[in-house]
Formats: structure tokens, sequence, C-alpha cells
């Protein structure tokens, strides 16, 4: 790179994050650290079955015996446990409407692009906006009901319907699966449930919005979606946090099970806050997202804009265990300044003439690192599996390092595994065309790197398309180069 | 009008251009010749500002302005354009997509409304037609799997769109059959008119049939060696540029 595009995408990394605001609102703590005590709090609050708070223990003790993994490529100082609030939740109690939410909760997700007054939201999104510790609003639910939908907070989930969760949550995740599920299905606070019955198509897009405030405050979301026989859903999660200089553990668990033909989409753009420049501070992602293809030709989607985080260590997955079932990760991680990534997929081949899509796109800018890792995995009676991995790096200077790890296991010679990678750079003759075109710098930039993810970006629901491609542009601002 | 004057320029320890002189007035087509390496490319990447070129001495004005402290899209907001010998291509970039972003990066620099799709549409639907283009043209990626002639119409196509008050063609007839050398020569010449004025840069005498020249120069070992009216292509055609860098 020349110096003057060096000298831009520096700049560009320098940008300010839009979303480091903090709300300024009367909050329920716990006391710091983690204890039985905690857990049993946590789920007293919740008004939890004595099954449940079970569940939460046996995970903690679990977790009690874990070690954090250390196969990941990334580094942090030791995540000290106990100096963390494993609960933190606006002090009002829980409102039965909208017209009861705290107005400073409602223009803070204003201030976030996500109004949660009906009349004036994204037209055909339903929105679980979670904040801290508990959902504050789920907008459209009569909508959905009319429709067999069932979309609202986790918390409600298990008082309304606590024979679905019962049946299905840790069905995919086991409570030990690894230690920050395990963590998480300790002291898990709030999470969206959704239930799409038979035959139903889902008539909105639903959409979740996590939002972390609080200082110091863990936190452990947990999502559960199930679509029945022939269901279909798309679903989006979007995330934020102030800008805050100490670092702030998220750690989710994602569950997603679709029986015969059903299709289930879930899409994140995830931009929590990244750091400063110098890698101070950020949001610690550590997250397990697992879907079950139980049924013949079912379908799970994942796709995924990763731009946020100092810390992103996270594989969504699929369990290919129907028939003819199908699998997709379509994934764009940017990193830029100091932040770490270390994201892929798994993609487990278990029934016959089972599929699976892999796309990655990997950018790289500042002294970031950005490792792509995955495993395909082809169980001796997957006949006739397929997987198609491609995993494209894009290096933004040189101060960074892109990495591919692509594990395949394949115990079916019946089964067709491609892998296709590349890396390469901005050229400084694709930059010097645009230019010469009349684009910025940083312009030029962002469209040679919105074009490297086209595939992925395709593949998100149009209106979030848009917001990702912008936030891809924004994310690299002072990295150009 | 573009006035270079004693023009040197180095690429790392290695000067490329040793003195280049050449004025274009508004309203002017003048041809640049000359032989493999003499520089042709250099210039024209100088004069539209890409890293990597050292000036050392020597000035170009555009319209009066000292251009060579301006970065390339403050050139092109000026009013340059720059069709090149290699087109880049741009993964992922639909062409119509990078035809309105650029158009709008340059209205916007020169403080005019932005055109909206719809209107930008029309507008590059126009131009694919002219340029006797398919319309799947717009929707395909930047030069992408284009062949070598589908990559110069396409520096034609913006070129139409984005009607620079100075063109500077470099090599845009090379690798072209007639039909395209003609819709290539079309293009200039329908932008025509007293303000417009271009650089031509080529190998051949074949394009200067189609666009006549108002002056053609020749170029060798980073100078300009000769210059005279449009029947020079025509001599240097028939006797080549043997001779003349010793001149
Ligand atoms: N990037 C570069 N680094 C070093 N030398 C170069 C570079 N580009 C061009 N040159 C040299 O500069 C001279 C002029 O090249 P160029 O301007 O491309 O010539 P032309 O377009 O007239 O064929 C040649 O000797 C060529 O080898
Ligand atoms: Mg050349």
């Amino acid at each position: 790179m020349s110096m003057t595009t060096e000298a831009t995408i520096n700049e560009l990394a320098a940008q300010k994050y839009k979303y480091g605001f903090t709300t300024d609102i009367e909050m329920e703590e716990f006391p710091k650290g983690l204890s039985t005590d905690i857990v049993r709090l946590i789920s007293a609050k919740k008004g939890e079955p004595e099954w449940l708070l079970e569940w939460r223990l046996k995970a903690y003790a679990a977790w009690l015996k874990m070690e954090e993994p250390e196969w990941a490529r990334i580094h942090h100082p030791p995540i000290d446990y106990d100096a963390l609030y494993y609960y933190a939740a606006p002090a009002k109690a829980m409102p039965k409407s909208l017209d009861e939410v705290d107005p400073e909760l409602l223009k803070t997700y204003e201030k976030l692009g996500i109004p949660l007054n009906e009349r004036a939201a994204l037209a055909g999104v339903a929105v679980d906006a979670v904040f801290d510790s508990v959902s504050v609003a789920t907008t459209f639910r009569e909508t959905l009901g009319k429709a067999g939908v069932i979309f609202c907070p986790i918390s409600e989930a298990v008082r309304e319907h606590p024979e679905l969760v019962r049946k299905y949550l840790g069905s995919v995740v086991p409570a030990g699966d690894n230690y920050f599920a395990a963590l998480n299905s300790a002291v898990f606070s709030d999470g969206s449930f959704v239930f799409i019955p038979k035959g139903v198509r889902c008539p909105m897009e639903l959409s979740t919005y996590f939002r972390i405030n609080a200082r110091n405050t863990g936190q452990f979301e947990r999502t559960l979606i199930i679509a029945e026989e022939g269901a279909s859903v798309s679903y989006l999660e979007g995330c934020t946090a102030p800008m805050r200089d100490e670092n702030q553990l998220h750690a989710a668990v994602v569950e997603l099970v679709a029986l015969d033909e059903a299709k289930i989409k879930y899409s994140t753009v995830q931009n929590w806050y990244p750091g400063d420049a110098d890698g101070k501070g950020g949001i610690y992602n550590f997250v397990t997202k697992r879907g079950a293809c139980r049924g013949r030709n079912s379908k799970i989607s994942w796709t995924q804009v990763e731009t946020g985080s100092a810390i992103t260590w996270k594989y969504p997955s699929c369990i290919l265990q129907g028939e003819g079932s199908v699998g997709e990760f379509y994934s764009v991680a940017l990193t830029n300044n100091r932040q770490q990534a270390d994201t892929g997929t798994k993609m487990i081949h278990i029934g016959k003439n089972t599929s699976s899509t892999i796309i990655s796109k990997g950018i790289s800018a500042g002294h970031s690192n950005n490792t792509y890792r995955g495993l395909v995995k082809i169980m001796p009676g997957a006949s006739g599996a397929r997987n198609f991995t491609q995993c494209d790096s894009l290096l933004i200077g040189d101060q960074c390092g892109a990495h591919t790890v692509p594990y395949i296991e394949n115990r079916n010679a019946s089964a067709k595994v491609e892998h296709e990678a590349t890396t390469s750079k901005i050229a400084e003759d694709q930059l010097f065309y645009c230019r010469s075109r009349g684009l910025s710098e940083e312009d030029a930039v962002g469209l040679i790197v919105n074009g490297f993810c086209k595939d992925v970006l395709k593949e998100l629901p149009m209106e979030f398309a848009v917001e990702a491609q912008k936030l891809l542009a924004v994310s690299l601002e002072g990295s150009v180069g | 009008m573009l006035e270079i004057k004693n023009l040197h320029a180095r690429i790392g320890d290695a000067e490329i251009l040793k003195g280049v002189t050449l004025t274009i007035p508004d309203g002017e087509i003048h041809a640049i010749m000359g032989p493999n390496g003499a520089g042709k490319s250099t210039l024209s990447y100088v004069l539209s500002g890409r890293d990597g070129y050292e000036v050392t001495e020597g000035e170009v004005l555009f319209n009066g302005e000292n251009i060579l402290e301006m970065e390339p899209e403050d050139r092109a907001a000026a009013g340059m354009f720059l069709a090149f010998q290699y087109p880049v291509e741009l993964p992922g970039v639909g062409n119509a997509n990078f035809l309105r972003t650029s158009l709008n990066a340059i209205r916007r620099k020169r403080g005019e409304e932005e055109l909206d799709a719809v209107a930008f549409l029309k507008l590059a639907r126009g131009a694919v037609k002219q340029l006797a283009m398919k319309e799947d043209f717009l929707k395909r990626n930047v030069n992408v799997g284009f062949s070598g002639g589908e990559k110069k119409r396409n520096e034609m196509l913006q070129m139409a769109i984005l009607k620079p008050h100075l063109a500077i063609l470099d090599e845009t007839d090379s690798g072209l059959d007639i039909d395209a050398l003609k819709i290539v020569a079309e293009g200039v010449n329908t932008l025509r008119d007293e303000k417009f004025s271009a650089l031509v840069i080529t190998h051949y005498q074949r394009l200067l049939d189609y666009i006549v020249p108002d002056m053609v120069h020749v170029l060798a070992g980073g100078k300009i060696v000769r210059s005279g009216p449009a029947s020079l292509a025509q001599e240097l055609e028939a006797s080549g540029y043997a001779g003349l860098e010793a001149a």
C-alpha cells in the first residue's frame, strides 16, 4: 500500500463507534461474582420451575470443573469471573404493553435505529428488545399470535409454555457442551423464544436486538427457535454496546431445531463495541450457536456479518441428521485495529444425502487477526453427503493477519467434499481505478470490500443487507490502505 | 486547456519522462504515438495522479490549475478521465453500481445534485445502447470475465456517462476489431465540442482515421521527439519509429 493509502486506512480505523452512548436508567443488579446463590437468585427472580433451577445448578457444577478453551487464535488477559455482575435489569417491572416501556429505553432503541413503537417500526419486522439481562419489549405479538407463532422473551416462555421449553432447551447445545455454554446455562437471564407450529410460514421477519448497557455486567442470553414440520422462519439478531474502557463479557447460546421440511434462516449483524484503536475496551464475544436439522429435508442457514467485539469466538454449526437436510453458513468477519476474530462453522453430516455450503469472507485491517476455523465431518452413515467450502481472505495493509484452519473428517467414501481458499490484498490498481473515477479512497475500499462480501450479503434480508454494507464501510474507517 | 511543461517523472530510480512539453487547447484532440516502453502510459498515470510516480521537475496545468498536487478523485471531479490501457477488475462490484457511485461522487464534489436510481438507469441504458452493448453489461461485475474488447468498451461507457472535459485514451484501440474501433471513435466524436479535449495514445494510425486529431506527437525515450498534423500518423505508419529516438 502506498503511504497515502496507509494513512487513510488509519484515519478510517480511528472512526468513532456510533452506538457508544450509555443509557442513564435505574438498574437492579445482583451482587458481583458467581455462586450457587447467584444462580438460585436468578432463577427465583424469574419465577422458574424447579426443573430449570436444577438444570442451571448442574450446568454451574459442570462449569466449575471446566477450563476456558485455549485452542482458538485469540489472546486476552484472564477473565475474572468473580468481578462480573451476572444480572442487571432496569429496575421498573417488565411492562405489560409497549405504552408502559420506560421512555429512556424507547429513546435508546430509537437512537439505535430500532423504533419499538409498532407504527414507526420497520415494516414486516417484529422485534424483541433485550436490554442487559432482560427483554424490555416485544413488538407485533398479536399479529404473530394470530398465525400461531410464539415470539416472546424466553423467561416468559418458561412460564407460559414450559412443556416446549423443557422439551427443547439444551437439546441442541447441552448444558455442559463447552465452557461458555455451561456458564450461559447456569446464569442465562433472557433471550428470545420462537415457536413456529406445523405448516406455518412466519408472516414477518423476527428480530432480536441485544443491547449491553450496564458496566461490568456479563450478558448471557439464550435463544431457542423451533420450527415444526413444514414451518419456516427468518430471524435476525443485532447487537451493540456502549464504549467502555474495560472489557465486557458476552456469552450467548442459540439453539435451533428444524423438523421435517422446516426451514430456519438465522442472520446476525454483530456490532458489539470493538474497543478503541489501541485495543482498549470492547466486548469479549464467546458464543455457541448450533442448529439441529432433525427432520427430513430440513434446512438451517446461518448468515453472519461480524464487525464488532474485541474478541469473537463463534462457530454457528449445523447437525445434519435428517435425510436430505441442508446446512448453510455464510459469513463476513471484519477485523480492524486490535480486534481478534476466530470464527467459522461445523457441519456434521449424519443423515443420507445431506449437503452443506460454507462461504466465509474474512477481512483484516489494522493490527487485527482474523481466523476462519471450520469442521466438515461426514459420519459413516452419511452416504451421498456433499460439502462445498469457500474461504476467502482479504488483507488491508500489512500489519494484520488472516488464517484459515479447515478440518475435514470424511468417513464415507461416497461423500464429496470440496474446499477452495484464497487470500488477496486490495490491489493498488483497484484503488487507483476507483479513485480515477472520482471515488475517495475510503469509498473505494468500501466498494471493493462490499464486492468481496457480495456472496454473503445477498443472503441477508434486504433491509439488513443495506445496513450491513454501511456497517462494513464504517468499520473500516481509519483502515484504508 | 491542458498544459504540460517540461515534465520529468520517475518510477523508483528510473527516470521515465525526461521533459515532456505539450499543450492541448480546448476543443482539440491530440494523438500520442510512440514505441513500446516510450513512457506513454506513464504520462497518462502521472496526469491522472497514480501513486508511485514521482514528478521531479516541471508542471501540469489543467484549465490554469496546477493538478499535480491534486488527488486522483479531485482530478476526476475537475473533469479528467483516463481510459485505462488495462482496465481493472472489481469482483462483486456491479457495473451499474460502480458507474452510479462514480458519477454521484463527481457530482457531489462539484456541488451538483446526485442522480437517483431511476434517472441514472435511463442515462446508463441510453449509453449502453449507443455503444452497441448488451444491456446485461450493466449487471455484470466491473470488467470481471470481460473480453479484451468488452473491457475497452466499458471504459467508453464510463466516459460517455462521466462526460469529461479532458479524456486520455491509453491504447483503447488495441485488440479491437474494426466495428469496435468505430464505436470507440464515435464515443469520442460525440463528446467533441469547443470545451472538450482529448489525448489519444495509440500505436496504430488506424484509429486516427476515425478520430481525426488536430495534432500528432511522437513520444520516444521519455520526450516528445516530433509533432505534426494528422498526416504525421500516416508517415509514421509507413516508416516506423526507427531513428526517432535519436532525434
Ligand atoms: N511500475 C514500474 N516500475 C518500473 N518500471 C516501470 C514501471 N512501469 C513502467 N516502467 C517502465 O517505464 C517505461 C515506460 O513504460 P510505459 O509508460 O508503460 O510505456 P508505454 O506505455 O509507452 O509502452 C518502460 O521502460 C517500463 O519498463
Ligand atoms: Mg502503455
